[in-house]
Formats: structure tokens, C-alpha cells, sequence
């Protein structure tokens, strides 16, 4: 009964923590719908444009400057990631490698 | 549609009336009994029906979602002048509402709006009303017959379409390019800005002269543009008529078609009268009637101002418009209405929790045109929301392709194979 009790207690201290990692950052979650209409539902392409969901954070952030400074050639991204601040950058590839494939 | 456009009016006179007397209102049945917290959503295209999925997923389909929407199936309006230059049909743009409903428990209502009472909160049709706790209109565009003298929804219907919603019409003008004779005449009618799709009208030339080049090569098209000057993409449009359709396309600036002679074929713009074997006037437009309905349109009597923070209407609380109805300097296209619903799902998520929804919200939109069976080219922009203005406006960076290609082209079916995903998968 006392062990119960305190696994109880546990659990109830880990509870905000195990919350806030579920908690998925709302600017990040609309930032990325933007890219769905191309890139699918949660970056989930069926095809012709890239997949997103899972991609490495680190990744995604580095092919986002390529495309704004134009080291990285493209028919859309090179507008399109200029119009992102780095910041977004990063709250976009957490949010792309968040998701499941 | 059974219902014509005069039909429609008088029910949503009659529901107006009917509006009045609240006593009455509530003399019909409840469609789906009201339990917790909902969104009524009118209007299941790209907007509505991208709303739909969006406030049941984010919400962890907590919040109640009823869409109510008169056509049993989805019709892609983008990429629908495919169907014109042969490469698609109607069908391949047709999709299924099942997925919202089984997937994501969106609640379906085919029918047609009659009245709003954004004081009670209830949306009217003719078999019942439903309660809402927030209402979003996304109705799209609806047409002003009345300043094209002659032209009315019943000639659109029989004889001369607009095609401006993809479906019975965009397959009625495909008809009559086929039954033209060779050395025939089709001439395309665009209102002034705004109206829905801003480089349609000229991909749509693209996309008769790409059918009549292959089939009745000594044809001829002809652009009656009320507009100053091509709206949209102007360089490219201008290069692929001259490259690919030479000779093919004639194109009239400052020609605003204000009469038509059903019987004679014929079009009268202030400098002259036009004879075509194929008439294609695109009227111009204003909020979906079902804007009027909820007291909503406030902006050159034809659109709808709102907060872009979250769609709310300037008018009426707990009312939001997504997608064309708009009055922003935004396109009206179908990625816009998508980019507009998100941002409106996740701020009625919060309003509904009390919490304050993104001050700084942030959408995209791009555009391909099909200028033949295989080539594009698109515009894409970035919008933010500017505090001071109270506006969304175009980010740095956005423009048009350098120039039309396949693989763009490429890109463009998978777009819409994307997007529809997005708005009903």
C-alpha cells in the first residue's frame, strides 16, 4: 500500500514533466502547416517534393540557409526561404523531425 | 445544382424572414443535437474543408466539427484549365469527403444554407438548424451577374459558362470547344481585380490554344481583359502565347465585356461588339452569397474585412471567413483559403481554451499555371502580419520562375496530388 502510494506521488511529480515534453510548440506546429500544401500533412509528401517528417533538424536548418543565401539551387525555396528568419528555421526542423515518417 | 441562383435567393429571403421571428427559427429540428463545444463550418472547399481537418486534429478532436457543404463531392478548382486543354478530366480532380468524416469524426451536412442568426448562434437549412459555438464561412466566390447585361446563372448553366467552379461548367465549355468549327473563335472575358485565381484566365488561354493547336489549328483565342494590363505573371504568360501558340492568341487590355447576346454570340465591351463561336465570360465576383446570409460583408459591398490573427469577422463576434471571401490584399487561391484555414483552426483552438491565439502569424501560398500538357510556372510568396498595419504582407523574396519548364510541370501535378491530401486526407 505504501509503495503504491509513493509510485503514485512519483508519477505525480514526473506528470508536468512528461506534459510539457508532449506539448508541441504551436509556432512551430503552424509555421510547418505552411509548407503542407507541397511538402504534405506534417511533411508527409506523396510525392515529387521532398518528405520532411523525420528529417535531422540540423539537416533541414542548413538546407533552409542554403536555399536563402542561394547556395542551393531551386525552382521554389530560394523565394520561399527568404521570406523565414533563422529562428523559424530552427522551430521548423524540430518540428519536421518530431514527426513520423 | 437543381436550385438556380433565383431559387436560392428567395429561400435566403425566406430564411432571412424566418430569421426575424425567432419563434419560428426553432420550429425546425436540431440536425445533430449541439453537445459541447463546436465549430460550424460553411462551405467545404479548399478553405472549409481544410478548417474541418485541421480544428479536429489540433484539438485532439476535442472540439465538435460540422461542415455543412451543398455538392456530395470535392471538385478541384486549381488545375480545372486542364480539363479545358484535354490533359485531365473532371474526374481525376474529383475527390471524396469519406476521409474527414471517418478519420478525423468530422461531421458532414449536404445541404444548402437558407439563413444565420449570429445573435442565437444557429445556421439554418431548409432540413433544420445547427448550433455553433464558433461559425466559419468559406463560401468562395459568388458572381455579379448584374453588371454583364443578358448574362445570368441560367445562360452560364446552358450556354454560356464561366467555368469559374470547377465541375458542370468547366465540362460544358470542353464540349463546345470540341463542337467548334476550325477557324473558330473562343473568346475569354476576365473582370477587374480582385476575383479568384489571378493567373487563371490566362492559363486558360494557354490551355484552349494548347487543345485548338492540336485539333483545329486555324483557330483563334481571344483575351477581353477588363484589366489594365495581364494581372499575374505577365512576362511569362506574354512569352509562352508567343513561343508555343504563335499567332494563336489575341490578347485586348482596358476591354470590359458589360453585355451579352446569348442568342447571337456576341459581346459588347464600351469600344466594340465581338462575335466567337465559343463564349467564356468569367463575371466578376464577391463573397459567397452565404456572407450575406451571416451580415458579414462589409468592404465595397462585395467582401468581407477580418482580423487576420484569426479570421474573426469585423462585424460579428465568433463568426470567422477563410479563402476568397476575404478582403485582404492576399490571391484568392486555392493554397491561400488552405494557408487561411490553419491560421484560423489553431486561434478558435485557443479562443475556445481562453488563451490568446499567435500574434504573428505567418502563411505561404504558391501558384503553378499549366501553360501546356507538360510546362509551368509558378509565383510563390510568404505573408506576415504586421501589427501596425493590421495587414499581411508579402515577406522579401517571393516572385515569379525564371522561366516556364517540364519540371516545374512535374511539380504541378504533385502539387495537387499534395494538397488535396492536405485538405481531405
Amino acid at each position: 500500500m505504501k509503495m503504491i502510494k509513493q509510485l503514485v506521488i512519483a508519477i505525480g511529480l514526473m506528470l508536468p514533466m512528461i506534459c510539457a515534453h508532449a506539448e508541441v510548440d504551436k509556432r512551430a506546429r503552424d509555421l510547418a502547416a505552411s509548407c503542407a500544401a507541397c511538402h504534405g500533412t506534417n511533411g508527409k509528401s506523396a510525392g515529387g517534393f521532398p518528405v520532411l517528417a523525420s528529417l535531422d533538424k540540423g539537416y533541414f536548418v542548413a538546407q533552409m540557409k542554403d536555399f536563402k543565401s542561394g547556395a542551393r539551387p531551386a525552382t521554389v525555396m530560394h523565394q520561399m526561404s527568404k521570406g523565414f528568419t533563422d529562428e523559424e528555421f530552427e522551430l521548423m526542423g524540430g518540428f519536421f523531425a518530431a514527426q513520423k515518417r | 445544382m437543381s436550385l438556380d441562383r433565383r431559387d436560392f435567393l428567395k429561400l435566403g429571403v425566406a430564411g432571412i424572414a424566418v430569421g426575424a421571428f425567432p419563434g419560428l427559427a426553432f420550429a425546425t429540428s436540431e440536425i445533430i443535437p449541439k453537445k459541447g463545444q463546436r465549430v460550424v463550418i460553411v462551405g467545404g472547399g479548399f478553405g472549409g474543408a481544410t478548417a474541418a481537418k485541421y480544428i479536429r486534429m489540433w484539438s485532439n478532436n476535442k472540439i465538435d466539427v460540422v461542415l455543412v457543404e451543398r455538392n456530395p463531392q470535392f471538385i478541384s478548382c486549381p488545375m480545372s484549365n486542364t480539363v479545358l486543354g484535354g490533359s485531365r478530366t473532371i474526374n481525376d480532380l474529383t475527390r471524396s469527403y469519406d476521409t474527414l468524416k471517418k478519420k478525423y469524426g468530422v461531421k458532414l451536412v449536404q445541404g444548402e444554407v437558407t439563413a444565420i442568426d449570429t445573435q442565437k448562434q444557429t445556421v439554418m437549412l431548409a432540413k433544420g438548424h445547427l448550433g455553433y459555438d464558433r461559425l466559419i464561412i468559406a463560401p468562395g466566390v459568388d458572381f455579379m451577374f448584374e453588371q454583364i447585361e443578358g448574362l445570368n446563372a441560367e445562360v452560364t448553366e446552358k450556354s454560356i459558362p464561366h467555368a469559374w467552379k470547377a465541375g458542370a461548367q468547366t465540362v460544358l465549355l470542353r464540349k463546345q470547344l470540341e463542337a467548334m468549327p476550325d477557324g473558330g473563335v473562343c473568346a475569354i472575358s476576365i473582370p477587374k481585380a480582385p476575383y479568384r485565381c489571378p493567373p487563371g484566365p490566362y492559363e486558360r488561354a494557354c490551355q484552349v490554344a494548347f487543345y485548338l493547336k492540336n485539333n483545329k489549328p486555324k483557330s483563334k483565342v481571344l483575351i477581353l481583359d477588363a484589366n489594365p494590363d495581364i494581372t499575374s505573371k505577365k512576362g511569362l504568360f506574354t512569352e509562352a502565347w508567343k513561343d508555343l501558340y504563335p499567332g494563336m492568341i489575341e490578347y485586348r487590355a482596358n476591354a470590359m465585356v458589360t453585355k451579352v447576346d446569348v442568342a447571337g454570340k456576341a459581346v459588347s465591351t464600351e469600344f466594340e461588339d465581338v462575335k466567337a463561336d465559343v463564349l467564356n465570360i468569367i463575371p466578376p465576383m464577391k463573397a459567397g452569397v452565404v456572407a450575406s446570409l451571416a451580415g458579414v460583408v462589409n468592404v465595397d459591398n462585395r467582401w468581407c474585412a477580418v482580423d487576420f490573427i484569426s479570421y474573426e469577422s469585423k462585424v460579428h463576434k465568433k463568426v470567422h471567413v477563410i479563402g476568397d471571401s476575404v478582403s485582404a490584399a492576399l490571391p484568392k487561391s486555392g493554397y491561400m483559403a488552405t494557408s487561411q484555414a490553419k491560421i484560423c483552426a489553431a486561434a478558435i483552438i485557443e479562443l475556445m481554451q481562453g488563451q490568446a491565439p499567435d500574434q504573428a502569424p505567418t502563411i505561404a501560398n504558391t501558384c503553378y499555371s499549366m501553360v501546356s500538357d507538360s510546362e509551368a510556372m509558378h509565383v510563390a510568396h510568404i505573408y506576415r502580419f504586421n501589427a501596425e498595419k493590421q495587414a499581411m504582407i508579402a515577406a522579401e523574396g517571393g516572385g515569379v520562375s525564371a522561366q516556364r519548364s517540364e519540371v516545374e510541370g512535374m511539380l504541378a501535378g504533385h502539387w495537387l496530388e499534395n494538397v488535396l491530401n492536405d485538405v481531405l486526407m
